[in-house]
């Protein structure tokens, strides 16, 4: 009796297996999937605001009009796009999208400046995107008030070289570049081991209910342990295919270099994975059809990647939304996963994470895992 | 020819209404992600976890970090007492930004000299880093304009005593405080509606095909246009109570002025939803099944409307390659439509162009999508 356990477990396995086989497009979707979800967050989030599109109006028309409106050009920040004679003409380029920033040099600059007086310039901005206003107008400040400081100089002379007081240095450790791509790669690697493993073991079991197949698994002799263990295991295997492609894929073509230890990884990956196999086995309980289940897998998904500091920090959230934070177990993978690739730390540095992480998980496994019985029972 | 399409609809109509589950995530669903988006997205960096490490200890050295934290910028999450600690606390995450204050600061600042001082930066939240790093630079310029406090003896005229040259005036339009909630609470309703309406429809074609209730669709004198709008339009309606409650929210609960004209807004949400329903229709019959239709149509819209419509990364920075992409990504038009009538108040006149793609991308999915059908049924 003992000795036919595994060998159930097995069939039941392979049973799985043949299942996902047969259904040819999920199979190339698990690997696409990741790949395309890495090349979109590798490039897309940046927080480098820069080719501002701007539109000009130099209503004075002399060379130091024209040598202030050159600054702004070659900062690398503006691209200037449309040069109007009229400031009327800009609000119309705002309203249709064609101009972010809209800068204004009224006449008689550069003849206040002659007098020393003040020269005003007009900055008009487009606050939709509030962001990249914010950004802009950083910006902005910055080169008028280099030109305004250079100007300075020149009126007093050596008066003015005051030295610097204070020289910050600023070394960036673990990416150097600042390459997004280096933040994203393990966060990929979370967010695809919670959707493979997750909702795919939720719906791989569901299905067997919504098909009435399930009745037959009960009255065979195999234990509702085997069988959830049965429908897990081949997700998990799945899911740790899927870490190798992404880590692969981040390692040869965005070049993110593993700092850490890669068992380490994988072995905390496990630690995860039980948590979500166990929000999975929930989920298949509590749902009727295989909609339900991928609704509530779905559900899950927004605070999974919200409230896990995937993007946006944690720090940053209002106070009450930071306590939310703790109960999302992507939360302290993310500090395990990015800290093994980016900072080469280990258990002694991660062990807090690694405590939450197996806390949760077997909590959750052992609530679904009686949830499961009784249901089939 | 709409006698055949009514009951497909109340079919449809009586099967979403059976469901309560699902018909209570479809109602919660928008409403927990505004919630959640419009809470936890935000776009300023602030109080970045700082450790110190202040080997000079004097009060000019005290009066630099209170610089830095006074700000909001930053905050003093540990103070270290030697290297090691600074370390360590940014390996664990404590701290995402150490400040090194070298012995001899207030010893340079006295005599006159450049004081140096080092900041380390956890590069590993990029995002995060590269504004910190910019927070740094402005702060520590701020201190060149500004050193009475912190070196009493050495006064150097130079903004204080002159009229600066030149003055910088700023308006700006249609945000004048800058509310990041202005730009992300419509933003928001064009990538909910986008992932909520495609997982919608991407069952609804593929579970007649695993239950094998289609055969007995296509025994019936259905063409499959009509059997496609009597399977969208449900959806349709359900989608349009969705963008209702968003909307509310939006205006009452999260005060984003709505300044232009609210039929517009209703009609191109309307259009907006049915291309997006269709992509779900058009994955539901090709696939014809569920969970694989589920999973593309996650794939195709989630992270594409998320992350390359121009929601929160403007697609201008993007490599030219992720631009040319962001262009048939239906998301994209309709963040302009919906920020225009929300906040510039434009009419159909400077919004056409988007709402004509928006049209033509609805028409198409419907089209493909019936196609697909006619094709399986053969």
């Amino acid at each position: 009796m003992r000795a036919e356990r595994p060998r159930r477990l097995r069939t039941l396995v392979k049973k799985e297996f043949i299942q996902i086989r047969r259904d040819r497009r999920i199979l190339p979707i698990l690997i696409i999937m990741p790949v395309l979800q890495l090349v979109i967050l590798g490039y897309a989030v940046s927080s480098d605001i820069k080719h501002l599109r701007t539109a000009v109006c130099d209503l004075d028309r002399t060379p130091q009009s024209r040598a202030l409106i050159d600054r702004f050009a070659t900062s690398g920040y503006f691209d200037i796009r449309h040069t109007v004679s009229d400031d009327r003409h800009i609000k119309p380029l705002v309203d249709a999208g064609k101009a972010r920033v809209g800068l204004v040099i009224p006449p008689r600059f550069a003849a206040k400046l002659a007098r020393q007086e003040t020269a005003t310039i007009q900055l008009l901005l487009d606050g939709t995107d509030s962001n990249t206003a914010t950004v802009a107008q950083g910006y902005v400040t910055q080169i008028v008030n280099a030109e305004a400081a250079r100007i300075l100089v020149e009126r007093l002379g050596p008066k003015a070289t005051a030295p610097t007081a204070v020289e910050p240095t600023v070394r960036v450790w673990f990416n150097p570049d600042l390459k997004s791509v280096n933040f994203m790669v393990p966060g990929v690697v979370a967010l695809i081991l919670t959707i493979v493993t997750m909702t795919m073991t939720a719906t791989a079991i569901v299905k067997e209910k919504e098909r009435g197949t399930i009745e037959q698994l009960i009255v065979s002799p195999i234990r509702p342990v085997q069988l959830m263990l049965g429908k897990a295991i081949p997700f998990v295997i799945i899911g740790y295919a899927d870490i190798l492609l992404v880590v692969l894929v981040g390692l040869l073509w965005f070049r993110v270099p593993i700092a850490g230890s890669f068992t380490l990884l994988l072995f905390l990956s496990g630690l995860f994975i039980m948590t979500t196999l166990g929000l999975g086995l929930l989920i298949s309980t509590v749902s009727q059809t295989q909609q339900q289940a991928m609704m509530l897998g779905f559900f899950a998904n927004p605070p999974f990647m919200l409230l896990s500091g995937f993007i946006f920090p944690i720090a940053s959230m209002p106070e009450p939304m930071q306590y939310l934070t703790y109960l999302i177990p992507l939360r302290y993978f993310l500090v395990i996963i990015r800290g093994i690739f980016l900072k080469g730390v280990g258990l002694d540095v991660l062990w807090p994470q690694a405590l939450a992480l197996t806390v949760f998980g077997v909590a959750v496994l052992v609530l679904s895992a009686l949830r499961f019985q009784k249901r089939l029972g | 020819m709409r006698s055949l399409i009514l009951p497909i609809m109340k079919k449809e109509f009586i099967e979403v209404w059976r469901d309560t589950r699902s018909l209570a995530f479809i109602l919660a669903m928008p409403v927990m992600m505004l919630f959640l988006y419009g809470y936890g997205i935000s776009s300023d960096v602030k109080r970045v976890p700082l450790v110190v490490y202040d080997r000079d200890g004097t009060p000019p050295a005290r009066e630099l970090i209170r610089r830095f934290t006074s700000t909001d910028y930053f905050v003093v999450a540990a103070e270290a007492a030697n290297l090691r600690e600074l370390r360590h606390t940014i390996d664990t995450g404590q701290a995402k930004v150490g400040l090194l204050i070298p012995e001899d600061f207030s010893r340079n600042l006295g005599a006159g000299r450049p004081a140096p001082i080092q900041f380390v930066v956890d590069g590993s939240d990029s995002n995060t880093a590269g504004i910190a790093i910019g927070n740094i630079a402005a702060i520590s310029k701020g201190l060149e304009l500004a050193p009475r406090d912190l070196r009493p003896d050495v006064l150097i005229p130079l903004q204080s005593e002159l009229s600066p040259p030149i003055e910088l005036r700023t308006w700006v339009w249609y945000n004048p405080e800058l509310r990041s909630s202005n730009f992300l609470i419509p933003g928001l309703t064009a990538v909910i509606l986008m992932m909520l309406a495609a997982l919608l429809t991407s069952l609804t074609v593929a579970r007649e095909w695993e239950r094998g209730t289609m055969e007995a669709l296509i025994a019936s004198p259905l063409h499959p246009h009509q059997l496609m709008v009597g399977k969208i339009l449900p959806y349709v309606v359900i989608g349009l109570v969705d963008v209702l409650f968003i909307l509310l929210l939006a205006v009452f609960w999260f005060r984003v002025p709505l300044r232009g004209s609210v039929t517009l807004l209703m009609a191109s949400s309307t259009i907006f939803l049915i291309g997006a329903l269709g992509i779900g229709l058009f994955f539901s019959a090709a696939t014809k099944n569920q969970q694989v239709a589920f999973q593309l149509s996650i794939l195709a819209t989630m992270l594409p409307a998320l992350l390359l419509s121009g929601f929160f990364y403007p697609i201008e920075n993007m490599p030219p390659i992720l631009q040319a992409i962001t262009t048939i990504v239906p998301a994209r038009y309709f963040l302009v439509v919906i920020r225009g009538i929300f906040l510039k108040g434009v009419g159909v006149e400077v919004l056409w162009k988007e709402l004509l793609f928006l049209g033509a991308f609805a028409v198409l999915m419907l089209f493909a999508s019936s196609a697909k059908f006619k094709k399986r049924l053969e």
